[in-house]
């Protein structure tokens, strides 16, 4: 077989060099010769972003499956897989991270038998492990597909709208919690961020970062496996993610308002700064942007906007979980490069996992486009005869 | 009933013979170097602090309905009705969410070890649960720290507060704190001068999050019925649309069985 190194496949096998580096010194030293963790500061990185926004970024599944199957909208149908299996990745690789962060990972399955049904964390494995496996059984019928096992394939339909609800209010309930873990620090966590609105805020922002993730990789898809853009529903997708975020930017603001925070918006700080980087990227330019007609009908409009939730989202949950702590805690916490090394190799694995995916498992459900793709791909010539 | 703690700094003289005393007995090692670390880790559970000639204690405060324990998915910490809360080190996974939710910063974490524990003063339970008194008050010189019932004791802080107003300053930290802990500090000397926060809630922590746990049994069935209804009015007018010939008939299963 003829292996060509491109600028992807080495950036990948740097990313897993050094990953592998880190998880070596975190398995065989402990966490505080692989991370900057301390006894002030115990959760990072590996919780703030791994975890917290694994999840959300996955959370396209849900609210995809729940618009197809239970609102009965078929024409979103074509990105439905995409999305499940990007949700499932997701998944796994949280877990993947989890096994990193805890301390005794091999304890993992702990809360299976002993339960404290006070706890929220109690509660989100709950839901994580029965929610991955739904996913499992989603995406299952992609695989039976595959090698033509047609009679589990109508078992696993049978099941579709059992599944779909189950997975429906799993995530509600998980993506919520992850708010909630937050609830127990009303003294701790900066007046910016600590709010009893949290479990809504997390579930929001789950649901439009969903939506962004799908137009995301919509775009992405189309760039690098040729296939077809479905600009009318990703166009459809933007005017609900311009909904979702208008909701949340009113419950955001008028929270601080209640609280008496909102005057923290503007005493300046390092607290201050980043408040602004989430709210400007997260809701305020989205929002602007997808107000205009043009912005919205446009792939490219859309791709930004998308992308800019993304990551101010993403900005939203390191601020819950680190920014916000910081003062309490007396200390700026940076991760260590090992801490970084891991979820870097994490993050490169999803996308190679997806790349697999897509050239070995019928995922796009219709033909490629004919037309060769505009930008030069590294995985095209070998995924345009993919699946065959 | 609940036993406590009763810390009075004006008593104390800074001998450190409880942390020697507290070490020992968690077969901890204790010398001169650790005697002079100034906070709480993993191998030094209660530390006296030193400011001018003022002395504080910090140790666990063993709340009434601790956060640690609330938040433990596992329930390796435990509120014992005899007052200490236990860590039982055989169920914990290390997820750390205790450290994170302790108000005070007490649980430490064995953070160069690879199979790492969570550490902290459990108020000498296995002590406690026999019916004696913990390694510190035991030792201690001047009655600075002293063992009995909660309640006894903060009738007793009061009563010391009461006579020697002016020995104090007025408040009895661990009273109302998060709703309460099993040991009570007082002192003439502001207690955030040692660290101790001024800002906690008088509510036991654990309510803030109940509140939004309560709700989930509830929420199953409905999210499941409402999910499930809206899925058959979907499906039902998609039905009848098609009966009605504003649908096309179209077999699904005959678009399926086409091989990708």
């Amino acid at each position: 077989m003829r292996f060509r190194l491109t600028f992807w496949k080495l950036t990948f096998l740097l990313l897993m060099a050094a990953g592998l580096y880190a998880t070596v010194v975190r398995f065989t030293q402990g966490l505080g010769a692989a991370t900057n963790l301390s006894d002030r500061f115990p959760w990072g990185l590996w919780i703030g972003f791994d975890v917290l926004c694994g999840v959300m970024l996955a959370a396209g599944g849900f609210t995809l499956t729940a618009t197809v199957h239970i609102f009965n909208i078929e024409r979103m149908k074509p990105i439905v897989r995409p999305t499940v299996l990007t949700a499932f990745l997701g998944y796994l690789l949280v877990c993947v991270a989890l096994m990193y962060d805890l301390g005794r990972p091999y304890r993992i399955w702990h809360p299976v038998i002993m339960r404290n049904p006070h706890s929220v964390m109690f509660e989100v494995a709950y839901c994580v492990m029965l929610y991955t496996t739904v996913l499992a059984l989603e995406f299952l019928p992609v695989v039976l597909e595959r090698f033509h096992l047609h009679r589990p394939l109508r078992w696993m339909r049978s099941v579709t709208i059992p599944l779909v609800i189950a997975g429906v209010i799993l995530s509600t309930l998980h993506q919520s919690s992850l708010g909630s873990l937050y609830l127990i620090m009303p003294n701790s966590l900066y007046p910016l961020w600590y709010s009893p609105l949290l479990p809504v805020f997390f579930f929001l922002s789950a649901i439009a970062v969903g939506l962004a993730m799908t137009i995301f990789e919509s775009s992405m898809s189309s760039k690098y496996f040729g296939q077809q853009l479905e600009l009318p529903i990703l166009r459809e997708l933007g005017r609900v993610l311009f909904v979702v975020l208008a909701i949340f930017a009113m419950l955001r603001f008028e929270d601080l308002l209640h609280r008496g925070a909102l005057p923290l918006t503007m005493k300046p700080g390092y607290e201050m700064g980043l408040f602004w980087v989430e709210v400007l990227l997260a809701i305020l330019l989205p929002l602007c942007l997808l107000a205009f007609k043009k912005v919205r009908n446009t792939p490219s409009g859309l791709y930004v906007a998308a992308v800019m939730v993304v990551l101010g989202f993403v900005t939203n949950r390191l601020n819950v979980s680190i920014t916000g702590l910081e003062q309490t805690a007396g200390m700026h916490y940076v991760p260590k490069w090992t801490e970084i090394a891991v979820t870097g190799a994490i993050i490169a694995a999803g996308f190679a996992l997806f790349g697999l995916a897509v050239k070995y498992l019928p995922i796009f459900q219709h033909a490629p486009a004919t037309e060769e793709p505009r930008m030069l791909p590294v995985k095209v010539p070998e995924l345009v005869h993919a699946g065959d | 009933m609940s036993k406590g703690l009763l810390y009075d700094a004006t008593l104390c003289i800074g001998c450190k013979q409880c942390e020697q005393a507290c070490a020992e007995h968690n077969k901890l090692p204790y010398d001169d170097a650790v005697a002079a670390e100034e906070q709480q880790s993993a191998h030094k559970y209660t530390v006296v602090l030193t400011k001018a000639d003022k002395f504080m204690r910090r140790l666990c405060m063993n709340c009434s309905d601790p956060a640690c324990a609330s938040v433990c998915p596992v329930a390796a910490l435990q509120k014992t009705a005899a007052g200490p809360v236990i860590y039982k080190e055989d169920r914990c996974m290390g997820c750390r969410y205790c450290m994170v939710a302790c108000p005070f910063g007490v649980p430490k974490y064995e953070w160069n070890k690879v199979l790492p524990r969570v550490q902290k003063c459990t108020m000498c339970s296995d002590k406690v649960l026999a019916g004696k008194p913990t390694s510190c008050a035991e030792i201690c010189p001047t009655g600075a720290t002293k063992f009995g019932e909660r309640s006894e004791l903060l009738a007793e802080a009061q009563q010391r507060l009461r006579d020697n107003p002016g020995n104090y300053v007025n408040h009895i930290y661990g009273q109302e704190e998060v709703g309460g802990t099993s040991v009570l500090l007082i002192s003439s000397v502001p207690f955030i001068e040692f660290g101790y926060r001024s800002n906690l809630s008088t509510d036991p922590l654990p309510l803030f999050t109940y509140r939004v746990l309560s709700r989930i049994p509830d929420f199953v069935p409905m999210g499941g019925i409402l999910l499930g209804g809206v899925w058959w009015i979907t499906h039902r007018r998609e039905e009848v649309a098609r009966a009605e010939g504003r649908l096309p008939k179209i077999e699904p299963a005959a678009k399926e069985k086409k091989k990708p």
